[in-house]
């Protein structure tokens, strides 16, 4: 497979130069040589993708295909899925076999997209590191020594080291930008409420949002076009006009104002990741775009602010994990209290358990409004901040992360520096806007960086056209891992 | 604000939770969650007077639907991964006498 496009790939398949079939096998052989090293997937059941591409087969034979039917997808673990298991990287879930499919599943099925499997994840998409999965850590394609960034780890590793053409992910804090900037890939965490939530394991309620993740910016618009759509089923879903999210790629750069914000240049981050995001702004300068200094100036605040609002949400929502219903429950207990204390503190890891602790901390008596109202004051502030540096740019533009992958273990012991690799990812969450990352360079060590956009709400179209216009003149998103055993 | 959580503030907060935690866990907790709690100390300082609290990315309102059935009954596929289950009943420790 030399063009390993979505474009391409479908071409291929409707061209009849390869069958759904055939290109699963080749994918799927590549998963067995390569998983054992990456650790990219938890489920891969050949059976069942190579059912699911005979009958994409059978859609293209009939005449019956779109755009992307036949090319295969990896789903991250997240997402529930009928007949497959869904562990969300849990021991909590570890024997959970969902009874329906997410409503992205649901899509993608229709599209006639084949699954390859199920894509390895930070516990309930807590870290970023892939290392809290109770399914071990998943390494990074470039170097098997550093993590792959988190908590879409296995989705990110498996496109870099192209196990698969393309993966979902989901995004609360970063979780599709940061581990696409340390991999060296392309991912898009939409606006709030334009991708279905129903069947996604529930984290943080008010800031998940799935998104596709690809290795580049085109093929990220494809797989946006199956993804969106309002949803009965999740009450946030909105209802809004279907868009072409490619209808733009092509467009030219002349006249875009490029916003960059004083905030995400400033004390704490990597002087390579610096130099490899200015020399992108001076290539996106060359292709016509201005830039305007803008300020965010209480992005500073995020951090605090979502450790008290993602761990409030998720000790709400995760409190349905209490071994009655679904998943683990402990092997030894005497009354059902005994029963649920037992369960939870058996069946999350360390990081999952603070996270719920913290939130039940913050959302109790005599606290509520020194923490949470607080920070939902200060959410409030940080959106405004954003709709007034819109007024001056059409996009914002900055580093992913602090700095590239860090080696395993480097971080696990000290849950704050973990924390900080979110500093420049969160804020969209907050406001609900739509961020991506694309390729932009390496560190001196050969490890991928990544450059961020920020758009205005459902300005997809246009982050997309920005983001494939600077991959049309830069080849950083083409590289791939060599000498993968 | 910020005062530190001491070993008991923990295991009131485990118990909130409905997560057992030993002394052993809880000391080791304890200094996480008060590195965590000074990061978010941060935002105290800030004054957010008459800022209304933003609990949400889009300002929408609850969809209403039709008051009709539309779900299937699917109760053995569900309790089908239920950890205990007898007669379409999820089975759980004695709770009442």
């Amino acid at each position: 497979m030399s063009d390993t496009s979505l474009s391409a790939l479908a071409a291929q398949l409707a061209a009849k130069q390869i069958s759904s079939r055939e290109l699963a096998q080749q994918y799927l052989d590549r998963i067995a040589a390569l998983n054992p090293s990456i650790n990219a997937f938890i489920t891969v059941d050949a059976h069942k993708t190579l059912a699911e591409a005979a009958d994409a087969d059978a859609l293209i034979a009939a005449g019956k295909a779109g755009p992307l039917t036949g090319v295969p997808i990896a789903h991250k673990d997240i997402f529930c899925t009928h007949g497959w298991l869904t562990t969300c990287g849990s021991k909590m879930l570890h024997n959970f076999v969902a009874p329906y499919d997410a409503h992205v599943i649901q899509r993608f099925k229709a599209a006639g997209m084949p699954s390859l499997g199920k894509t390895n994840m930070d516990e309930f998409a807590m870290g970023s590191s892939n290392e809290t999965s109770y399914f071990g850590a998943v390494r990074n394609p470039w170097n098997t020594g550093y993590v792959p960034g988190g908590s879409s780890g296995g989705a990110a590793a498996c496109v870099a080291a192209r196990m698969a053409p393309a993966a979902t992910g989901t995004d609360t804090g970063g979780s599709i930008r940061q581990p696409a900037a340390l991999c060296g890939i392309t991912g898009l965490k939409p606006t709030y409420g334009l991708v279905s939530r129903f069947g996604m394991i529930a984290f943080a309620s008010s800031l998940d949002q799935a998104g596709p993740m690809a290795p580049s910016a085109k093929d990220c618009a494809l797989l946006l076009n199956v993804m969106t759509g309002f949803d009965p089923n999740d009450s946030t879903s909105l209802e809004r006009q279907k868009e072409d999210y490619t209808r733009d790629l092509d467009k030219p750069l002349t006249g875009l104002r490029v916003g960059l914000p004083r905030e995400f240049f400033a004390e704490g981050l990597n002087n390579e990741v610096a130099a490899a995001v200015e020399a992108a702004v001076a290539e996106l300068k060359r292709l016509g775009a201005t830039t305007v200094e803008i300020s965010l100036a209480n992005s500073g605040l995020a951090i605090p602010v979502y450790y008290v609002l993602a761990p409030a949400e998720a000790s709400s929502n995760l409190s349905r994990f209490d071994g009655v219903r679904y998943g683990y429950r402990a092997p030894e207990y005497a009354t059902l209290d005994d029963m649920y204390c037992k369960t939870r503190a058996q069946g999350f890891g360390a990081e999952v358990r603070r996270r719920i602790m913290i939130g039940a901390y913050v959302l109790s008596h005599g606290y509520y409004d020194a923490y949470y109202l607080q920070a939902q004051k200060i959410r409030r502030l940080i959106a405004d901040d954003f709709s007034e540096a819109f007024e001056a740019c059409d996009i914002i533009l900055g580093p992913t992360a602090p700095g590239t992958a860090f080696r395993l273990g480097e971080k696990s012991d000290d849950p704050v520096e973990m924390y900080l690799n979110d500093l420049y990812t969160i804020p969209a969450n907050l406001a609900g806007l739509p961020g991506m990352s694309l390729p932009c360079g390496f560190d001196s060590s050969g490890l991928p960086i990544g450059l961020q956009l920020v758009g205005n709400y459902f300005s997809e179209a246009k982050m997309l056209n920005v983001a494939h216009q600077f991959q049309r003149a830069t080849d950083w998103h083409a590289r791939a891992p060599e000498g993968l055993r | 604000m910020s005062q530190a959580l001491t070993q008991d503030d923990v295991k009131r907060i485990a118990r909130l939770a409905r997560i057992e935690i030993d002394d052993a866990q809880a000391q080791a907790t304890q200094a996480q969650l008060n590195a965590i709690f000074d990061l978010i100390a941060t935002m105290q300082a800030v004054n957010t007077d008459g800022i209304a609290p933003m609990a949400h990315a889009q300002e929408v309102y609850q969809r209403l639907r039709d008051d009709d059935v539309t779900e299937t009954d699917r109760h053995a596929a569900f309790q089908s991964v239920a950890p205990a289950v007898e007669n379409g009943l999820y089975l759980v420790p004695k709770v009442i006498e």
